[in-house]
């Protein structure tokens, strides 16, 4: 298992450096061509996403992405450090709140409001195949993954 | 890249270029210009789209919000796009029932005609 971490401050202009970095490890991972594009906004969704609620909660605070390849499969995980106060409320009738949640259906309970939050996540369950978000009072992970061919060049 | 942005408006018809990525570092500019488009009394606007290389959630939600302006104003905000990869997440969200996405300005220029 190869990994490549990256931390980067909440800013707007980052993210699309995570993209580039992104898009770039997946193709020497070996991800198809047809599906770079895929791992380009999904990776920027979660990005996005993540600098939006550090900048409404904790600003100073990085936000971390990591990229691995694993089995076949290159798989990226974005954490961010803001709670998730839009999917507290939106687990607000449940027991207790899941380990990990699948994409759709967490951006369906989303309220309609959350807009970046909900249609972001929404656009990343549609374009990887796997997906899994982490809620938590401490911040938000979404780990997200897409086939590697076996002969791609390692990470690092 | 970095987003270009120009306009122009023939026959009452404006005429949004759009050059680059749209993302959330640069879409509170497209955001701005078409604020300030509504407000000068450009209520029919075309955004065209074909040198646009990436485009998020964030976009969308400045054409939307486009668009729920001109529509105060019984206007329109129509695109157009013949790339696989920007229409793909308009098909996700659904927005190609939103929007009406033409193949070429003058396309869109000729339906705009018939409408008026």
């Amino acid at each position: 298992m190869a990994t490549v971490e990256l931390t980067f401050s909440a800013l707007p202009a980052h993210v699309r450096t995570a993209r580039l970095v992104a898009t770039a490890i997946a193709r020497r991972t070996g991800v198809a061509e047809a599906l770079l594009d895929e791992v380009r906004l999904a990776v920027g969704e979660a990005c996005s996403r993540a600098v939006e609620a550090h900048r409404v909660h904790c600003p100073g605070e990085p936000i971390r992405i990591e990229l691995c390849d694993d089995s076949g499969r290159f798989e990226v995980t974005v954490t961010d450090s803001a709670p998730s106060d839009d999917l507290e409320q939106a687990y607000k009738d449940e027991d207790e709140l899941p380990v990990a949640v699948n994409g759709t259906e967490l951006a369906s309970l989303l309220p309609a409001d959350t807009l970046m939050s909900g249609f972001g996540i929404a656009v990343i369950a549609a374009l990887a195949d796997d997906v899994e978000v982490y809620p938590s009072a401490k911040g938000l992970r979404i780990r997200m993954s897409w086939p590697a061919a076996a002969s791609g060049i390692r990470a690092v | 890249m970095d987003l270009k942005l120009d306009h122009h408006t023939e026959d009452r018809l404006t005429i949004v270029e759009v050059e680059g990525e749209i993302d959330v570092y640069t879409a509170p500019r497209l955001r701005e210009l078409l604020i300030d488009l509504v407000n000068k009394g450009n209520f029919h606007l075309l955004v065209n789209m074909e040198k646009v290389d990436f485009l998020d959630s964030t976009g969308l939600g400045v054409l939307v919000g486009g668009l729920k302006r001109v529509r105060a104003h019984d206007g329109s905000l129509e695109l157009v796009c013949t790339q696989e990869r920007i229409l793909k997440i308009f098909r996700i969200t659904g927005l190609t029932k939103v929007f009406g996405i033409y193949a070429s300005v003058e396309e869109a220029k000729e339906a705009h005609g018939r409408d008026k």
